[in-house]
């Protein structure tokens, strides 16, 4: 709870409870007020609720064990691929979600174990290459499937994906509620999705201050060390490939049921290298941080797309810098304004048990 | 002097190691007994990190026995020995520089969940070294040389070791705060801790040890008490920079 608190640092500070308040009323109302401004605000809040819960599986393994993974959406690409073949026309099953999202995020946790199995003893841009390699490589396979045999329909990817139906009810339908009121499907998706990410952000934290958690801590600290107390960092760092996975899978289904629609284009390096973004940029290790992280970097880039078009326009007369190269542009500056003022994240971690001011106090002597 | 002579905590019998083609540790034999403090000391690359290495875990051994408490541990992974009494202090410290001291030393307890021990263990370390105990709260990143040496030592305690592993605990550090660590190993000693020590300082070492090894090239050249080696000639000349006199 303390991480709702955090995001907001100013009143956080002074007043951890309205704080606390003040981030619950905003999650529970932000779509309503996206609503207002058009269906296409709610969609990019859906959308950053998934970058949310990639950003949390992704910190498991990057904040929590210190390995560095630049192929992590490939476990997105598996659990959104799990559920186009297994509830589609593609192979002509409909499976229901709960059979589908679980053997997506079980799929996936199987991949991190490939993944982790011949990484085990390559540490920081040695492991940041293969790490990269099987990404490239997942959604190579992906592309290229569609032949002798036709599995994943190659770079057309697959059409009519099934929509989330929980418990009989279509979630990819408005609601309607009374004649003249309804609920939006999309704010529906958003509200579903807001429950997953909050049972991620529950179950993550459990495992951050579990044993497992402290076996992760130590090994990204020192790994000869965490060998030397007697921890196996042969499985822990495969659990943490695997756990971190599994999030990246149950997002990945969420995701092919969202947009009814997956191809290999959604899953290449520069989806790694957002997420990854999100993570460092927010503060690694530290849960409110990465959550931060993924909302605002998703939804910068979407603001400045509505704005720089009009400003250009109403300053120059006409369009000088397309809003794609513009977002680059800004991601870039900011990535390099925060490791110049925050190396360690927006909101960056800090040790478990340790009074607040001993460790800012300790920062500066360091 | 060695008083238990029955059978050694840690014997290793013609061990060799190598790193791919290189032989760093060519076949030696080595004993320690219960409540020994022994010091293994030689020239840098002389093999002695490699050895305490190998007998820790985490490093595999090409050949030889290494025998502990009875039973030869060679093919054992480093977190089972670390069960079965064998704690090392690595090289460079090893602290976990992003937690609490209090989390480093909670973590050397990892492997036991006797929390009652684990608390009466903690308040044992805490006596030993109050200095620690003043810094609980603080992230150990930020500790002295010597504090985070202390907390090393202190973290392997809680795993209520058999026998201890120390790798240089005086590297990089001023020779007061040195001669304030030897003071905390002597304590450890006479609490009855085995202890094996590898140490480039070879003067203090052997000061304070009953025993020690000195290695050259991968082999054990010589061996005897702290004060019969204290005294050799060639020891003197060759780590103590004396000219030998003939």
């Amino acid at each position: 709870m303390n991480e709702l608190a955090e995001a907001v640092p100013w009143l956080g500070s002074r007043n951890p409870k309205a704080a606390r308040a003040f981030v619950l009323a905003l999650m529970l109302i932000a779509p309503l007020i996206a609503v207002m401004a058009g269906n296409t605000w709610v969609r990019i809040l859906d959308f950053a609720l998934l970058y949310v819960m990639l950003a949390l599986g992704l910190n498991l393994v990057v904040g929590f064990a210190g390995l560095l993974d630049l192929g992590y959406i490939a476990f997105y690409a598996v659990g959104a691929y799990t559920w186009a073949f297994l509830a589609s026309p593609h192979f002509g099953l409909h499976l229901p979600f709960w059979m589908v999202l679980p053997l997506g995020a079980f799929f996936a946790a199987i991949a991190g174990l490939i993944l982790g199995a011949p990484v085990l003893r390559l540490r920081g841009d040695y492991l940041a290459i293969v790490t990269l390699g099987f990404g490239e490589i997942v959604r190579i396979f992906m592309n290229n499937l569609n032949h002798p045999i036709n599995i994943t329909n190659g770079p057309q990817g697959i059409n009519m994906l099934d929509s989330l139906h929980l418990f009989g009810w279509d979630i990819s339908r408005n609601l309607q509620i009374t004649e003249s009121f309804r609920i939006n499907s999309l704010v529906l998706y958003y509200y579903v999705f807001l429950l997953f990410v909050v049972g991620s952000v529950y179950v993550i934290r459990r495992l951050q201050v579990s044993r497992i958690g402290r076996g992760w801590a130590a090994i990204r600290d020192d790994e000869l060390a965490a060998k030397a107390i007697g921890i196996n960092t042969r499985n822990m760092k495969l659990l943490a490939f695997s756990m971190g996975a599994t999030f990246g899978g149950v997002a990945g289904g969420l995701f092919g049921a969202f947009q009814g629609f997956v191809s290999p284009e959604s899953f290449s390096l520069m989806e790694s290298i957002a997420v990854l973004t999100m993570v460092v940029f927010g503060g690694m290790g530290n849960l409110g941080g990465v959550i931060v992280g993924a909302v605002a970097l998703s939804l910068l880039p979407e603001l400045l797309r509505s704005f720089a078009l009009p400003v250009q326009e109403a300053i120059f007369g006409h369009v000088l810098l397309d809003p794609e190269v513009l977002r680059m542009l800004l991601l870039s500056l900011a990535m390099i304004l925060m490791m110049l003022l925050r190396p360690a994240g927006l909101l960056p971690a800090h040790a478990r048990y340790s009074k607040p001011e001993l460790a800012t106090a300790g920062k500066g002597k360091a | 002097m060695p008083t238990d002579i029955k059978t050694p905590v840690l014997q290793l019998k013609n061990v060799q190691i190598a790193y791919g083609q290189i032989q760093a540790v060519k076949g030696i034999d080595l004993e320690l007994y219960s409540g020994e403090l022994v010091c293994l000391i030689g020239a840098n690359g002389a093999g002695k990190t490699t050895t305490l290495n190998a007998i820790s875990g985490t490093l595999p051994i090409r050949a030889g026995e290494l025998m502990f408490g009875g039973n030869n541990i060679a093919q054992l992974p480093a977190h089972l020995r670390l069960r079965q009494g064998l704690a090392l202090v690595p090289e460079g410290r090893g602290i976990f520089t992003r937690l609490t001291v209090e989390e480093n030393l909670r973590m050397g307890a990892y492997t036991r969940s006797d929390r009652d021990g684990i608390e009466a263990d903690l308040e044992r370390v805490y006596t030993m070294l109050p200095r620690v105990k003043e810094r609980l709260a603080q992230v150990a990143g930020t500790l002295s040389g010597g504090e985070q040496q202390m907390v090393a030592i202190g973290r392997a305690l809680l795993s209520r070791p058999k026998l201890l592993l120390l790798d240089e605990p005086s590297m990089g550090l001023a020779p007061l705060v040195v001669e304030k660590i030897f003071e905390v190993i002597q304590t450890v000693v006479q609490e009855g801790m085995t202890i094996l020590l590898v140490e480039q300082n070879a003067n203090l070492a052997l000061e304070f040890a009953s025993r020690g090894y000195v290695m050259d090239g991968g082999r054990i050249t010589l061996s005897g008490t702290g004060a019969a080696l204290l005294a050799d000639p060639k020891v003197r000349s060759a780590y103590l920079g004396e000219e030998e006199t003939a």
